[in-house]
């Protein structure tokens, strides 16, 4: 049985104490009235290095001739929000990222059980100790919920009062004409409900799959699981394309994408899968995981492979439509990112697609843990950034940087990350004794490649 | 080696074919030759054949076809007829260049997949209405067959063969 050394615990909460520190030295900085934050402008106006000087407010306000001073207040205020929200888009954009992976490594495992697949039975603790990160990500998430509903913080432009109601001049006509789906109760009780139907699923099958070792009951459990698995599957594609909906697409209520819940999707699957391997690959590397072989890692590499070129063909298919139709209520999400992000913009396409493609498209180099880290760490990176992309445009617009803040909120989650998934899998049996597949699982084999340090006797 | 005798050794599952192989090799015997109704993977390692290059091949198809692609669209789209499709006379192949996206990945798969196919038929030096090769008709349909050449170890081979498994052992004179 795995121990969760002292020496790991540790690191985990040294990341996450320096990671809160960093989130703090963010909320300090961010200005708190709108004379501070005219302040900031004017120091931003005087540096001459400074590009995102240059915005679109500006040239709008040049084009109004009369209510100069009232411009500059609501550019000022405007501004205020923007740099108010940084710290708070710094734990979001971490917060969607290990959220993200959590849940699609636990629908990845409900797959796997739904499939009755043989392979991956010996990876099933490894995938349960990680979905156990989905209960702090989730609590943290409802934390986030509540303050954006009491106005603690500016992440979704629409809650703005005012913008449903006719006679306000921050009536918003297009925001409320979805008002049957975007409004604060419809949106508040459907982000608690579905971190409630994934936490449940999750609690259950974590304590039935632990059940199931030592249950002997003519494989009974295993297939309560199964069926469990089964309706968890279409419950979580549900509440997975929703809550991409409600939290990353209605930042930008104006924009819509019909395709955004499967493009986030890909991303964060992608995401998962990397983690699995890191995981595996550093518990394998700790002789914990007695039976995992370079045929698992082979296929975990697969799946990163495969799901990179998904992911591409996804932000593809969104990105083309839109460019070739060419109209300006759905172009506005490319302006933004093409105008102010366009160096994490574009780089994410290299790292999320031409990077994995030509270290992992040889059948050899899939099972060699090095080279698995290596494109995983530029994968984890890209789709970070495509989690930055997403979000940070409509919450901080030009505002933007990588910093304390965001690097301190990152920290903070991977502190949590490696504090709850080490001592998850320390609690169990690292292999799942009562699964009938269990045998497949450890006899499996790749046929192209060779095992390095066993014998390659069987097939 | 003219009119050489060979035996035939006929198994009926894939697994224990695949056993037998590796017997054979580890007594240094050569294997002239498995005749399967369908690819058992891990064969060709176990026969010690050379890896395939069909891959590289494909993969050069790929980036021929992708070439194609570029030429041809451009020389369609751009060149020949420029063309404003959606508002965008922009006479620039880079500029329109999201629109060629899914031709130029049609034709990459298209030259890749068809040339390799074509590639893997000539290399196996099978066309249309060439005569079968498979020295038994069972080969086609449940039976896997392993031919040998034999020099003067034949009751030795006879022998092994039918330790590992084998459903029938024939032993033939080839011209």
């Amino acid at each position: 049985m795995y121990q969760f050394s002292g020496k790991l615990k540790l690191a985990s909460i040294i990341l996450i104490i320096v990671g809160a520190l960093g989130i703090g030295y963010g909320f300090l900085q961010a200005p708190s009235t709108v004379k501070e934050a005219k302040e900031i402008i004017a120091n931003q106006a005087s540096h001459g290095d400074d590009h995102h000087g240059e915005t679109t407010h500006h040239t709008d306000k040049k084009k109004e001739a009369h209510g100069e001073h009232h411009d500059d207040d609501a550019h000022a205020e405007h501004v205020l929000h923007q740099l108010q929200n940084k710290p708070w888009s710094a734990v979001y954009v971490s917060l969607l990222f290990f959220l993200g992976i959590s849940l699609l490594v636990l629908a990845f495992y409900a797959a796997q059980r739904v499939a009755q697949s043989g392979w991956s039975i010996v990876l099933f603790r490894v995938m349960e100790a990680i979905t156990a990160n989905l209960v702090p990500t989730s609590i943290i998430m409802l934390v986030i919920i509540i303050a954006s509903v009491m106005h603690m913080n500016h992440l979704f432009s629409w809650m703005t009062p005012g913008t449903f109601d006719p006679t306000s001049p921050k009536y918003d006509a297009i925001v409320d004409g979805k008002s049957w789906w975007i409004n604060v109760p419809g949106w508040t009780i459907r982000g608690i409900i579905y971190l409630l139907l994934w936490n449940a699923y999750r609690f259950f099958i974590r304590r039935s799959s632990i059940a199931e070792d030592t249950a002997n009951d003519g494989n009974k459990t295993f297939k309560k699981n199964y069926n469990v698995s089964v309706v968890f599957i279409l419950v979580f594609m549900l509440t997975e394309s929703m809550a991409t909906w409600d939290w990353i697409m209605g930042i930008d209520p104006h924009w819509f994408s019909t395709l955004f819940g499967w493009y986030v999707l890909a991303s964060l699957l992608v995401s998962a899968l990397t983690v699995i391997a890191f995981v595996t690959i550093y518990l394998r590397s700790k002789n914990a995981l007695p039976g995992v072989n370079d045929s698992h890692i082979h296929d975990l590499a697969k799946f990163m492979f495969g799901f990179s070129v998904f992911w591409t063909y996804l932000w593809f298919a969104q990105f083309m439509l839109i460019w070739y139709a060419n109209i300006p209520e759905e172009t506005t999400y490319f302006m933004a990112r093409f105008n102010e992000y366009k160096l994490p913009f574009l780089s994410m396409l290299v790292m999320n697609f031409v990077f994995p493609i030509l270290l992992l498209i040889n059948s050899d180099f899939k099972s060699i843990p090095w080279f698995v880290i290596i494109g995983g760490i530029v994968i984890l990176t890209g789709h970070y950034v495509d989690i930055f992309v997403m979000v940070m445009p409509g919450t901080v617009g030009v505002q933007w940087s990588f910093g304390i803040a965001e690097l301190g909120a990152f920290l903070f989650f991977l502190g949590i990350f490696i504090f709850t998934v080490f001592s998850s899998f320390a609690k169990a049996n690292p292999i799942p004794k009562g699964n009938p597949f269990l045998k497949e699982s450890e006899h499996f084999h790749y046929y192209n490649i060779e095992h390095r340090g066993e014998s390659a006797d069987h097939h | 080696m003219e009119s050489s005798k060979v035996i035939h050794a006929l198994y009926n599952d894939d697994e224990i074919l695949l056993d037998a192989v590796k017997a054979v090799k580890a007594e240094h015997h050569h294997i002239e030759e498995v005749f399967c109704p369908f690819p058992v993977h891990g064969l060709d390692k176990a026969m010690g054949l050379a890896p395939t290059r069909l891959a590289i091949t494909a993969f050069m198809y790929g980036i021929t076809g992708l070439g194609i692609a570029i030429w041809m669209t451009n020389y369609m789209m751009i060149q020949d007829w420029p063309q404003d499709i959606g508002g965008k006379p922009s006479f620039s192949w880079f500029e329109n260049m999201p629109a060629f996206v899914p031709i130029m990945f049609e034709l990459t798969v298209f030259f890749a997949a068809h040339l390799m196919v074509i590639t893997f038929y000539m290399r196996s030096r099978i066309w249309p209405f060439k005569e079968a090769e498979n020295p038994d008709p069972r080969t086609t349909d449940d039976h896997f067959l392993m031919e040998i050449p034999v020099g003067d170890n034949e009751e030795d081979l006879k022998a092994l063969l039918s330790k590992t498994g084998a459903v029938e052992i024939n032993v033939v004179d080839k011209h």
